[in-house]
């Protein structure tokens, strides 16, 4: 038996390696996906004040340190028992908005764009952001402008667009400046007109994709998802709604605390990312998906106009709930969209600017959890203390850590369909990069670990010797 | 009355009264000279070696907060080599405890960054130690974190010299020194403590902190406590 190896993969956030094993006849027998590196934050926060937990824990990421902050200020809010003050939470919510905004438009533009446009048997020296500059100019600008947009709202209101203080315990430490609010209203319709360009020129390809969509993790899963009691998309707060295959809603979380009561998790002997599942149904059927595919599954609507509008759409094309991991692609630009509708919604509610943003309080609660969606998918941050504030013990659940078993089954699918050990191209295992690329998996997150941004790929003969390694 | 006596700082001729140290000098005359033990109303201990001066005649560095001036002694405050050990002794300062900054209550307002910042410290040129060091949360209103402590010793003193509790001392020696306050109490149990906070104002670093702030928020008003002092007992 033959094993190949990618690794590491490329256009992913973090360091992740694949290895897929060949039977003799070069058919693929079995697939592992390993996220090899470990960083130990839960660990090392013990002992540390609540309060520095924030900007602790953003640190576990320089893309989505805003979902970090959200979830980690969220706890911190429950230690101490207050009620954030509306304006505090309306402006966490916008400042999220810009998270997605930029982050969506990284992984599909940057990432997994050179893919859709220039295609995945194209000359990998030129399939990347730089080869796509070059074949469609207007595009490779639309995701950089996209990209900005959303950074400048993050750097607008925290004042810095990674790593910002601007979110505290309690609420945020300054109110909206009405000249800030002014230009990024200014801004708002050209980000707007190319959420909607990228969306349609998305619906004129993806029908090229057929064997892609059919064949990139169509394994039906159960599915989790933020929505509000109307059933709406939410990605500051909310409740955790379980969904079945079927989209019959399985479960629907009340208060944060109890998540443990559905979600477990699950150590793997060759992957530093533990596979989280849903509890009642077990480990082994507990497989369920999060993310842009799983929140438009989840979601009964968006709750803006024209995402509302595009969600039909999107169901009418590919179902109810729709299964093929090739589709977070869509499901991502349709939440670009709907994210900012939401901001320009935020920004054009007077209370907006109002000044009372800040709650304040000791150690009210020794125990507190903080539940937002990540670009990702679920994040929970998780915080014990003692009566003095001092970390006891914490616990991060990581929205890719919730696709893991999914990721895992969705390589497995691609490598089947895909993957010919006899006569091994390129453009074959890149599919199975790409896959990995749908869920937009940030690793350096999951594993909340250090290490290189890559992806490899080996290929191991029967007596356990690598015959074939890829960089992609 | 105190004896007039004329030095020169860096070539300039400046006058100055027996009695007084070369920084006190030094700064009158508007010289910079960096310093991060020293704070002006409070008793010069010569801790952390940053205001080191050149002294004609004189084979050492010698720190001018503790050094006093003599007549016709000629200082310079500001050379390649001065500027060259000042700098180690801000990376040690780095180099021996976890200072964080990006996490910590007084990222952009400390004194110890404003230093490495100033002298364009961009890397640690000694191996980190990694001490474990305790955080002590014990107290309602204060936090004491021994990681970020430099042991300057200001608190020490402005809780002895100018609150007059003198609840904080110095334990063990040399790289083991710690803080400790009522022979070793965590903050909260230390009786003598009168709550004032002049400690953590006159903290250079983020490692005394007033509870509840979150990461760049602690900023501190040490002017404000020099100015006490300086009023206290008809000192100038």
């Amino acid at each position: 038996m033959e094993k190949i190896v990618i690794n590491p993969v490329t256009r992913i956030e973090g360091h992740a390696k694949i290895t897929i094993h060949l039977n003799p006849d070069g058919r693929v027998s079995r697939t592992h996906f390993h996220v090899t590196q470990v960083r130990g934050f839960e660990k090392f926060t013990e002992g540390r004040p609540y309060y520095e937990m924030p900007a602790i824990t953003a640190r576990i990421c320089g893309i989505c340190p805003i979902s970090h902050l959200l979830a980690s200020v969220k706890a911190c809010d429950e230690i101490m028992a207050v009620r954030v003050p509306p304006t505090a939470a309306k402006l966490r919510e916008l400042l999220h908005c810009g998270q997605f905004i930029q982050s969506h438009a990284l992984s599909f533009f940057h990432l997994s764009a050179p893919d859709l446009l220039l295609g995945m048997d194209s000359d990998p020296a030129r399939r990347n952001v730089l080869g796509l500059l070059d074949k469609y100019p207007d595009i490779a600008r639309d995701g950089i402008a996209l990209r900005k947009f959303g950074q400048c709202v993050i750097q607008r209101l925290a004042k810095e667009r990674v790593h910002p203080s601007w979110t505290v315990p309690g609420g945020v430490n300054a109110p909206l400046e009405p000249g800030a609010r002014e230009e990024m209203l200014k801004e708002l319709p050209g980000a707007k007109a190319i959420a909607r360009r990228t969306l349609a020129l998305f619906k004129s390809v993806v029908d090229e994709f057929q064997e892609e969509i059919e064949n990139f993790g169509t394994d039906p899963t159960m599915y989790a998802g933020l929505v509000d009691h109307g059933g709406r998309l939410q990605l500051y707060d909310g409740r955790i709604r379980f969904m079945d295959s079927e989209g019959t809603v399985l479960s629907e979380v009340d208060t944060p605390a109890s998540y443990a009561d559905y979600i477990g998790e699950a150590s793997l002997p060759d992957s530093y990312l533990k596979a989280p599942y849903y509890k009642p149904a077990g480990y082994a059927g507990g497989v369920y998906r999060v993310g842009p595919l799983a929140r438009l599954n989840v979601a009964d609507s968006c709750g803006t106009p024209e995402a509302d509008h595009e969600f039909g759409e999107y169901h009418q094309r590919f179902g109810r709930v729709v299964q093929s991991s090739f589709q977070y692609h869509y499901a991502r630009l349709i939440e670009a969209l709907y994210a900012i509708e939401k901001a320009e919604m935020l920004l054009s509610d007077p209370s907006i600017l109002g000044k009372h943003v800040r709650a304040k309080a000791g150690v009210n609660a020794l125990e507190g959890v903080g539940i937002a969606e990540a670009p990702r998918g679920i994040l929970i941050h998780h915080y014990r203390v003692d009566e003095k504030g001092a970390i006891q013990w914490a616990n991060l659940i990581i929205a890719t850590g919730h696709n893991n078993l999914a990721m895992n089954r969705s390589i497995e699918q691609v490598s089947r369909h895909f993957v010919d050990g006899s006569r091994l191209k390129e453009g074959m295992l890149n599919r199975v990069s790409a896959v990995v690329r749908a869920y937009d998996p940030c690793l350096s997150c999951s594993t909340h670990a250090l290490g290189q941004t890559a992806l490899r790929i080996q290929l191991i003969a029967a007596d356990g010797t690598v015959t074939d390694e890829l960089r992609t | 009355m105190a004896q007039k006596v004329s030095i020169r700082i860096d070539g300039e001729y400046v006058g100055a009264k027996e009695g007084q140290t070369i920084l006190e000098v030094a700064r009158k005359a508007g010289k910079y000279i960096p310093a991060l033990c020293y704070m002006e109303g409070l008793s010069a201990v010569g801790a952390c070696r940053l205001c080191i001066v050149e002294v004609s005649g004189v084979g050492r560095l010698l720190p001018a907060c503790t050094t006093p001036v003599q007549d016709g002694m000629s200082v310079t405050t500001n050379s390649e080599k001065l500027a060259r050990y000042r700098r180690m002794v801000v990376d040690f300062l780095l180099s021996e405890r976890n200072h964080y900054c990006a996490v910590c209550v007084s990222n952009g307002h400390c004194e110890l960054q404003g230093l490495a910042q100033k002298f364009g410290i961009t890397h640690v040129h000694y191996g980190y130690g990694y001490p474990k060091m305790p955080v002590d949360l014990s107290h309602e209103r204060f936090v004491l974190d021994h990681n970020r402590c430099i042991l300057c010793t200001r608190c020490v003193r402005v809780c002895a010299e100018v609150e007059g509790a003198h609840v904080w001392d110095t334990a063990s020696r040399g790289i083991r020194t710690m803080l400790t306050g009522e022979l070793n109490r965590p903050w909260g149990a230390i009786r003598s403590c009168t709550g004032c906070g002049k400690c953590v104002q006159v903290c250079p670093t983020g490692a005394m902190a007033e509870k509840g702030w979150a990461v760049e928020e602690m900023t501190k008003r040490s002017d404000s406590i020099s100015w006490l002092a300086t009023q206290r007992g008809g000192r100038e």
